[in-house]
């Protein structure tokens, strides 16, 4: 009897909580770091990016109109379901960046921990918020008047290359916990682990159509993105920097939010390194809005 | 005409395993009280005995505090997102046990299993979640500061709501660092003692909790001990003093939630209806044993004839009876002695003049029960009016001007929280700039979130326990 | 001389302030008579009251003298193996199926219902609409429900809303007469007391919540908000009215729901079909299914209950 011959995971897209391949039937090769094949990957259309943001648009208004407590509970919920698939993560990361030649990659183990643990720090980050960028204004005049941040709406990630796990944990976490819909274009050359992480979210109580993640060509999708209408913010942590005039641009055409990790105030991480956790980092996709009323007997 | 007389319709206590005997829970491990003193706790609804509990003396309250301070050394230098991963799973666990939870608070405590189900469980497992996200975020609640814990917190709890209470006290003590010594309510130690088993569930490092149960002196000897750096006081204002006077002079931090004797405002423009609810929540809600109660109702003397008469029939509506059955609305008074003193301050009443009112109601026969009480004609200066009586007992004073309503509602030693009830936006928001309350509820009442800082002005207390602020009195702030 | 007409609205039953009504605080009282734990005996006995006051509906475009025929037969015997079962409180369908309802329920004690008005949108000329109302009760129907002009409602329209229901009252000379406010549509549980306060001083009998036409259905608070109305309505002038929930109610839960918000709402002089309806269709077999499983301790079977 020889070895066992195992099933292979097909890689697809993630959209409105269901995995469907790419509607243009196209997909590409995924190598590991150090050149092997691994598995093709579902290469998204614009087409498919189109769907996955009316998806993204449809859930939002149900995710944004949970209370902060029960989104900071599907958020834990995300984590513990990452725990107990702790050891697929790191295998995926493992095949994913381990390279025996130039660089010293953090371990796959440090990186799925940290990722496991950033969902935990934003879980408990949701009723947060409104105290750290909110409060009441001592307006000059009998008037109650009181700013409060909300979700800018559906919000375009373009995830880093590198760390492959917890680039897309730290981006999308930052902006689900305000109470943004997520349309993620992963990692192009280590897109594999996006896609176990998003069996994750499907198991974890988070609404179907609030976090979707393409896998793909980032020259194909991203310009989409950017001049995509129904979006309100992009991130665009995962831009390569001779790309970034262009994307920045074409958000302009219906003002888009540019967001981007480490840009309040702290410097913009290393590639390699984890990106920054903060609540800078979820304010950036949130607006403030602010309430007047008159005081008076 | 029908009658529809609903069946009984009891939560099963099958699945709450009492012991026979508690030990004090010092160190993470049961212990003997030193004395061998147990003492019984009972159903305050049948007087049936569920569990004899340890009496705590300062033997025991000595080994306590020094396990507390030896887990200070570890707890507090531990990395705070994995103190948040303690507290994070407490909260699960605590929706895991859920019923079991809730029905023991019920069969201790003697309140309804639907007020336990619905509020108090719930509630006390969201505190744990919510300062479990605080404590590796300490930077982002106080700018300008550095955060460090203060050390070892003595806490000592009341009987109306005793794991919410409990939450109230340890989440926010632990999120921020320290370790702590509790003393549940001498008629209500069992849920805290349920819950130290899912301390032990969770593997909370030993020390970091520590329970010790009793009477006045058990509370007395721990909140006087000479090695605390705070002490969390909720009960009566008469005890409140006390401590304060006992920890004069001393380094030791102290925050007290005290007692109340809240107004509850309605005015003619209110939502009618909805404003009875309020009002009937406000003072019947957990019996009236509620710090925060709507005990007075202020109405508007244009529309107090229409409003009490929908209160006198929403009074029929309650059902008063069996805390276990689902369809219990007022539970049973908490002990023979809180009984007495709501029926000689309701004596009280009817002897100073006002008229009572109470709606036709069977009372069991075994346990402690008081009926659904409104008084009319009252003012100001009756007892009623005056002293908390901490029971289901409402007493009703008219005003005619917002002025006066701010007036009579201010005119109290008290001031922990108040009501206001009125369609009118900006009455709203004048009345409560000029309530000298910790808490006005505009058009609600009695709604508590971890969130929304809660504590009292005036011989209510002082600090706060729920949000950020909630945080800052289990601290000590230093220049960065 | 300047002389003031007296308002036409003066038969109203007007606020003395406000009537406004808080949706938090009420949709929190709703969800806690929702918390009811209604078991055994009370359970039974609640369903057959919920039968009792069916009024098993249909008003499809499809309908014809055939379908009629087969409702009424259920409508008369639920369940055709129990006699114990009680007959529901009316048929309830368009104005040109009255007559073979007529015809299928003349002698029983099951009411015909019609609805009318321009039933469910309520958007054709007044004359039109009671000309509905005569030709339904002149072919026999006991009871209209017609439906109130939201739209004029939404525009301003009170006093045009108090005559059309008067008027309504008036074509149905002796038989019973339900409004419809279509809640859905009225936008806030303020809109729905006034609707129901302009609705009862026009002469209504009963005051219904939806026609089951639109997706926005029957809602326990709303029940409430309608309940508090014909409270107050009747403190005020001595006339119960009666209160009939449509839309949306599939399930005997909901039926059992609705009753406990009127039973402590308004009291058990409203436990009757005379003065609470349910209009339903597929509740009616739900609510058979309900009373086996309380006395057999099992779940059943839909195959057991007849479809007509």
């Amino acid at each position: 009897m020889g070895e066992r011959v195992d099933v292979r995971k097909t890689y697809k897209l993630f959209i409105g909580g269901a995995w469907p391949r790419s509607e243009s039937g196209r997909s590409y090769e995924v190598m590991s770091a150090d050149g092997k094949f691994i598995a093709n990957a579902a290469r998204a259309s614009r087409k498919d990016l189109r769907d996955a943001v009316a998806a993204a648009r449809k859930a939002w208004p149900k995710w944004a109109g949970l209370t902060a407590y029960n989104r900071g509970q599907i958020l834990y919920r995300v984590g513990e379901v990452m725990e107990s698939r702790r050891a697929e993560l790191i295998h995926e990361v493992e095949r994913a960046e381990q390279d025996q030649g130039r660089h010293r990659p953090d371990p796959a183990e440090s990186q799925v921990d940290e990722a496991i643990d950033t969902w935990v720090w934003y879980a408990g980050l949701t009723d947060k918020l409104a105290y750290m960028a909110g409060g009441l204004n001592p307006v000059a005049g009998p008037y109650f008047n009181i700013s409060v941040p909300e979700p800018t709406g559906v919000a375009g990630i373009v995830c880093p290359e590198r760390p492959s796990l917890g680039g897309s944990c730290a981006r999308l976490a930052a902006a689900l916990c305000g109470g943004n819909a997520v349309v993620a274009v992963a990692s192009e050359k280590h897109p594999l682990p996006a896609i176990t992480m998003s069996e994750c979210f499907a198991t974890s109580d988070l609404p179907p159509g609030v976090a979707n993640i393409l896998t793909g060509h980032k020259e194909e999708l991203v310009p989409v993105l950017a001049a995509h209408g129904d979006v309100d913010a992009i991130d665009v942590t995962g831009v390569a920097s001779k790309d970034l005039e262009t994307v920045e641009a074409a958000a302009a055409a219906n003002v888009k939010r540019i967001v981007r990790a480490g840009a309040a105030g702290q410097t913009r991480p290393d590639r390699r390194t984890q990106p920054a956790r903060s609540p800078y980092e979820a304010t950036a996709f949130m607006e403030i809005k602010t309430v007047w009323h008159p005081k008076g007997a | 005409m029908p009658t529809w007389d609903y069946a009984p319709a009891p939560e099963s206590t099958d699945i709450v395993s009492i012991r026979d005997t508690y030990g004090l829970f010092i160190g993470g491990e049961w212990v003997e009280p030193t004395s061998k003193h147990y003492s019984k706790t009972i159903n305050p609804a049948t007087e049936e005995v569920l569990a004899a509990v340890s009496v705590a003396g300062e033997q025991d309250v000595e080994r306590a505090v020094e396990g507390a301070r030896k887990a200070f050394g570890t707890w507090s230098a531990i990395r705070p997102a994995d103190r948040a991963k303690y507290l994070f799973r407490i909260a699960r666990v605590m929706q895991e046990r859920a019923r079991e939870l809730a029905v023991l608070e019920t069969m201790n405590g003697g309140k309804p299993i639907r007020e336990s189900r619905d509020v108090d469980v719930p509630l006390a497992a969201a505190h744990f979640f919510y300062y479990a996200g605080w404590a590796d975020k300490l930077e982002y609640a106080f700018p300008g500061r550095r955060a460090e814990p203060l050390g070892v917190a003595a806490q000592v709890i009341p009987w109306n709501f005793p794991l919410l209470m409990l939450a109230w006290k340890i989440a926010p003590a632990l999120a921020a660092g320290n370790t702590v010594v509790l003393k549940p309510a001498e008629t209500t130690p069992l849920t805290a003692l349920m819950w130290a088993t899912i301390c032990e569930e969770v593997e909370l490092p030993p020390g970091v909790v520590n329970i010790v149960t009793g009477a006045g002196a058990t509370g007395a000897a721990l909140v006087r001990h000479p090695d605390l750096d705070k002490v969390a006081f909720t009960g009566s204002t008469e005890v409140g003093k006390e401590i304060q006077r006992a920890i004069a002079g001393t380094k030791v931090h102290l925050t007290l939630e005290l007692g109340g004797k809240a107004a509850n405002i309605v005015f003619e423009d209110a939502a009618l209806d909805q404003a009875v609810e309020g009002v009937v929540n406000g003072i019947f809600f957990n019996q009236g044993h509620v710090c925060c109660a709507g005990s007075r109702l202020l109405v508007q003397e244009s529309v107090a004839e229409r409003l009490l008469g929908k209160l006198k029939r929403r009074l029929g509506t309650l059902r008063l009876g069996d805390p276990l059955d689902k369809n219990t609305d007022i539970g049973a008074i908490n002990s023979r002695a809180q009984l007495d003193k709501i029926k000689s301050l309701v004596d009280s009443g009817v002897d100073e003049g006002a008229d009572m009112y109470q709606a036709p109601c069977e009372l069991p026969a075994q346990g402690f029960w008081f009926p659904p009480t409104v008084f009319t004609g009252v003012s100001q200066s009756h007892r009623i009016a005056t002293e908390e009586i901490f029971g289901p007992v409402l007493s009703v004073l008219t005003f005619r001007t917002p002025q006066e309503a701010i007036d009579k509602a201010n005119n109290t030693p008290y001031g922990l929280s108040a009501g206001v009830w009125t369609e009118k936006g900006s009455r709203i928001l004048w009345m409560a700039d000029r309530l000298r309350a910790g808490v006005v509820w505009a058009n609600t009442f009695n709604r508590f979130d971890p969130a929304s800082a809660f504590g009292g002005y005036k011989e209510s207390g002082f600090g706060r326990e729920g949000g950020p602020q909630g945080l800052s009195s289990y601290l000590r702030l230093t220049e960065p | 001389m300047v002389q003031t007409a007296p308002s036409p609205l003066s038969g109203v039953v007007v606020e003395e302030a406000g009537g406004a009504v808080d949706a938090v605080g009420l949709e929190a009282r709703a969800a806690a008579l929702a918390t009811r734990s209604i078991k055994r005996d009370s359970k039974l006995w609640a369903l057959d009251l919920a039968i009792r006051c069916c009024d098993l509906t249909t008003l499809e475009g499809s309908d014809s003298p055939g379908k009629i025929a087969a409702l009424a037969s259920k409508a008369l015997r639920p369940a055709p193996t129990d006699p114990s079962i009680p007959h529901v409180a009316a048929l309830c369908i368009y104005p040109s199926l009255v007559p073979p309802a007529v015809d299928a329920l003349s002698g029983t004690d099951v009411k015909v219902a019609s609805v009318a008005t321009a039933f469910p949108s309520g958007q054709a000329p007044l004359e039109a609409r009671l000309e509905e109302v005569r030709y339904a009760v002149f072919a026999g129907a006991d009871e209209v429900d017609i439906v109130i002009s939201r739209g004029a409602f939404l525009a301003g329209g009170e006093v045009a809303v108090f005559e059309e229901v008067q008027a309504s009252k008036e074509a149905a000379g002796a038989a019973h007469l339900k409004v419809i406010l279509e809640i859905g549509e009225l936008g806030s549980y303020d809109r729905i007391r006034r609707a129901s306060l302009i609705a009862m001083s026009a002469g209504a009998d009963f005051i219904k919540t939806s026609t089951g036409k639109i997706p926005q259905a029957s809602s326990l608070p709303a029940c409430l908000v309608m309940a508090e109305a014909i409270r107050d309505f009747s403190d005020a002038t001595g006339r119960t009215v009666g209160l009939k929930v449509a839309g949306g109610i599939r399930s005997a839960k909901d039926a059992i729901r609705y009753l406990v918000i009127m039973h402590e709402t308004l009291g058990p002089e409203w436990l009757t079909a005379d003065l609470f309806r349910i209009g339903a269709s597929s509740l009616l077999n739900d609510l058979l299914m309900q009373i086996d499983k309380q006395r057999t301790g099992n779940y059943s079977d839909p195959d057991r209950y007849t479809l007509d």
